[in-house]
């Protein structure tokens, strides 16, 4: 394993960053990163392959790269324990699942894909929307139930969309995601695309029969669909051992290829989404088990601790914490002090309460869009009602 | 053109005097509420919006039939007097309609079980595969939930299916996809997805098929906010609402009918897209509406024959949208007679002539001189025994019979 050691300029703070290239969402950089230092790094376990060839353990990155993996996490930490306390000063209601913990799958995945990829997830969606693109106002303005939400306050937590970036939501049913997830593939290659789409579910999902329908019609018709099982070994209150009789979902394609990935580290994850989506384009559907954990319970309304102690939750936090893998990379590599890495968590939090205030001045949604977007205007939508032009409705 | 603009200016004048609440508020679609007043809201599509929207689709397609009166050939678009088109059979038009579209759009495909190289179970795609290909025409395996879910991804992308069910009840498999996903994606995503699938097959109760294979959906299905419903009964309307429903940008379930399929009708050679919201006025009449829908239609006009001997004259209209309801045409015809029947295939409880009957009497209460009569399919599975399957569908003697009670 070589390390490539060439320290890197590290400006004052007060000095404002060449920043044009970077892709990170923080407008401010105290320092600068380096693109051409290359960094090889090896994934904390090798790869476990199911009618496969796994990929290398070795993975090559730059500062640059570290950095804006950091400082992409830690704004979706944030953001995700925002959300929290948002929640429990009752201006985010109903449900709210929460990603902190398995931030690594989605980061990685976004440094492996491009925005024509789609991706579709079910509704522990506000760290893919993120990370597909979206904005922390755009967020939490859905998450209260405003405007200038993305889904214009009409959707709420587990219907975050983004169009333009291919991200398909934002799911409120387990599993219903995965056959509109074959769906998009098979839309690419109907129109010869050279794109791929990641399905994505959680272990709870991994059971529902519709997710092996779709399975055997991506094998049968060679998709380009990558089913991400993100396996935070609890389905709701119930541990996978407890729901399934082979926990190991990478296998339970059979005949479809698998691989067993380290959720937590996002260079593996990295490395898995580029090797599938290589796999993907030639032979067809492949499935990969992405081994995560959440620190948060199932939802707002489940305190997490009754399933599971807090031992093992402050165990995991403790030893494979994604953030802090990136944390101990970057310092371990001289790309940034311990003070400039602060700063920049320092940065996120501001970022994300400067997002709330403006999400909380946003108005709530207009009388009158309880009815818009019910139909697409054209061929005869237009004649409703009575006389073919009025609508009439009671509200209370 | 000439009728687009002629049907505006009518509905105007109907307005005026409809018996609304008289505390409601006009306000555009489009534009935020000004001002509000008790508990009303109405909500009015701008006149002239409305105008160029029709224009739009006119460009589009020239023959948008958006008067479709089966029995006036002057007016409307279905026999010009001068071509003599061609004879052909239910299925047979709903196969040309598909075949235009797909020829016309390349994003339009079909999926289902054996619609490719079988040819469908009732031969509705037949010789599509060979001509398209076997991705335009995509053979999937038996799992309707799956096969439901990929149409609606792939048509959040663009391309436009159509998903045919083999029969209407084995859609129940994919309720929660077409619920949830068909048709509320659009609204939650903030509009931006549109569904523009078609969910075809053949329903109602045919001969001695049993339980499970004699459902009727609609009932189901109704409720689901964002779907289109529209039931084809004539070769003529089933070609031409197969093709506005896949011209539709809003996710339309087309139910056909499993005895329907060998109708003879001579359609015309013209192109014809059919309006999708519209009713069907198939024998004008003085002394009583009769409301139905696919199969029941022909039980209805075999009474008619009986009632128009007995000196009775009933107005027969085939409401063929069974979501949104056409209640403009209705509503014409019940100010004109004061009486109405409801005759469908549904099962009394939920079906949609209890729907019906709901909306009727909320919006024309004060045109009618009697109770709404709504005659429906019993609340019992339908069974196997010929005689038994007979007795749960409405037979044209019970229609007669109720026409002669309702109009004494």
């Amino acid at each position: 394993m070589a390390l490539a050691r060439r320290s890197s300029n590290l400006l004052k703070p007060l000095s404002t960053a060449s920043s044009s290239s970077s892709s990170s969402f923080l407008h401010r950089r105290p320092f600068s990163t380096d693109d051409s230092t290359t960094i090889t790094i090896e994934t904390s376990v090798p790869f476990t392959g199911h009618n496969c060839e796994p990929p290398s353990r070795s993975i090559d990155t730059s500062p640059k790269e570290l950095m804006t993996f950091f400082t992409d996490m830690a704004l979706m930490r944030r953001m995700e324990i925002a959300a929290d306390s948002l929640y429990k000063s009752k201006l985010i209601r109903g449900f709210c699942h929460l990603y902190d913990g398995q931030e690594a799958v989605n980061i990685g995945m976004e440094a492996a894909i491009t925005k024509k990829d789609c991706i579709i997830t079910a509704y522990r969606d506000h760290c893919i929307f993120l990370g597909r693109g979206g904005t922390l106002l755009e967020s939490f303005s859905e998450l209260m139930g405003r405007q200038a939400g993305c889904s214009r306050g009409k959707g709420g937590s587990m219907h975050f969309y983004k169009k333009d970036a291919c991200f398909f939501g934002g799911h409120g049913i387990v599993g219903a995601q995965v056959p509109l997830g074959c769906g998009l593939a098979f839309a690419q290659k109907y129109r010869k695309e050279d794109h791929v789409t990641f399905t994505m579910y959680g272990d709870g999902a991994a059971n529902q029969g519709q997710l092996f329908e779709a399975l055997n019609m991506a094998a049968l018709w060679d998709l380009p669909a990558i089913l991400v099982c993100e396996n935070n070994h609890y389905g709701m209150g119930t541990a996978e051992w407890r729901a399934a009789k082979s926990p190991s979902y990478y296998k339970r394609g059979d005949y479809v290829p698998g691989l067993k990935v380290d959720g937590m580290d996002a260079f593996a994850v990295k490395q898995a989404c580029k090797f599938a989506k290589e796999h993907a384009l030639k032979n067809g559907p492949i499935i990969l088990e992405m081994d995560t954990y959440r620190y948060h319970g199932h939802s707002m309304s489940d305190p997490g601790s009754t399933y599971r102690t807090r031992d093992e939750i402050s165990g995991v936090r403790q030893e494979r914490d994604p953030l802090e893998r990136i944390r101990k990379l970057i310092m371990a590599h001289d790309i940034a002090t311990e003070k400039e890495l602060k700063d920049i968590e320092k940065l996120a939090r501001k970022e994300v309460d400067e997002a709330i205030a403006k999400a909380k001045e946003s108005p709530m949604p207009e009388e009158s869009e309880l009815f818009t977007n019910v139909y697409r205007k054209g061929y005869g939508v237009e004649s409703f009602g009575a006389d073919r032009k009025e609508l009439r409705a009671t509200l209370p | 053109m000439a009728s687009i603009f002629q049907r505006v200016g009518a509905v105007a004048s109907l307005s005026s005097n409809a018996s609304f609440d008289t505390k409601k508020l006009h306000l555009s679609s489009r534009r935020s509420l000004s001002e509000r007043k008790a508990s009303f809201v109405v909500i009015r599509s701008d006149a002239a919006k409305m105008n160029t929207g029709l224009k739009k689709i006119g460009g589009r397609a020239d023959q948008l039939v958006t008067n479709a009166v089966a029995t006036k050939p002057d007016t409307s678009a279905a026999s010009t007097a001068s071509k003599p088109g061609h004879e052909l059979l239910l299925f047979e038009a709903l196969r040309e309609g598909l075949e235009e579209e797909m020829e016309r759009d390349q994003n339009v495909c079909i999926m289902g079980e054996d619609v490719g190289h079988y040819g469908g179970s009732y031969k509705v795609s037949k010789g599509l595969a060979p001509k398209y290909g076997d991705l335009r025409v995509l053979d999937t395996p038996i799992a309707e939930n799956a096969f439901t879910g990929m149409g609606i991804g792939a048509a959040m992308t663009g391309l436009r299916p159509v998903i045919e069910g083999m029969n209407m009840g084995f859609l129940l498999l994919a309720f929660n996809q077409i619920s949830n996903n068909c048709g509320m994606l659009h609204y939650t995503s903030g509009g931006q997805f549109k569904i523009p699938v078609v969910i075809r097959g053949p329903g109602g109760v045919g001969r001695q098929l049993g339980a499970e294979h004699s459902q009727r959906l609609e009932s189901y299905f109704q409720s689901i906010p964002g779907i289109q419903m529209v039931a084809c009964s004539t070769p003529y309307n089933a070609k031409g609402l197969m093709k506005a429903a896949i011209r539709s940008d809003n996710p339309v379930i087309l139910f056909e009918h499993v005895l329907l399929y060998n109708l003879k009708e001579t359609i015309p050679d013209e192109e014809y897209v059919l309006n999708l919201e519209e009713a069907e006025m198939v024998r004008p009449g003085e002394h009583v509406t009769i409301l139905t829908y696919s199969r029941m239609r022909y039980h209805v006009m075999q009474a008619a024959k009986t009632l128009v001997n007995k000196g009775f004259d009933p107005e027969v209209i085939d409401i063929r949208s069974l979501k949104p309801f056409d209640l403009h045409t209705i509503g014409n015809s019940i100010k004109k007679t004061h009486r109405v029947i409801i005759v469908e295939e549904c099962m009394r409880t939920g079906g949609i002539g209890a729907s019906l009957t709901a909306a009727i009497n909320e919006n024309f209460q004060d045109y009618l001189d009697a109770p709404i009569v709504c005659l429906s399919s019993q609340d019992v599975p339908t069974p196997y025994a010929g005689t038994l399957e007979e007795w749960t569908v409405v037979q044209p003697p019970q229609i007669v019979a109720a026409v002669e009670q309702l109009c004494r």
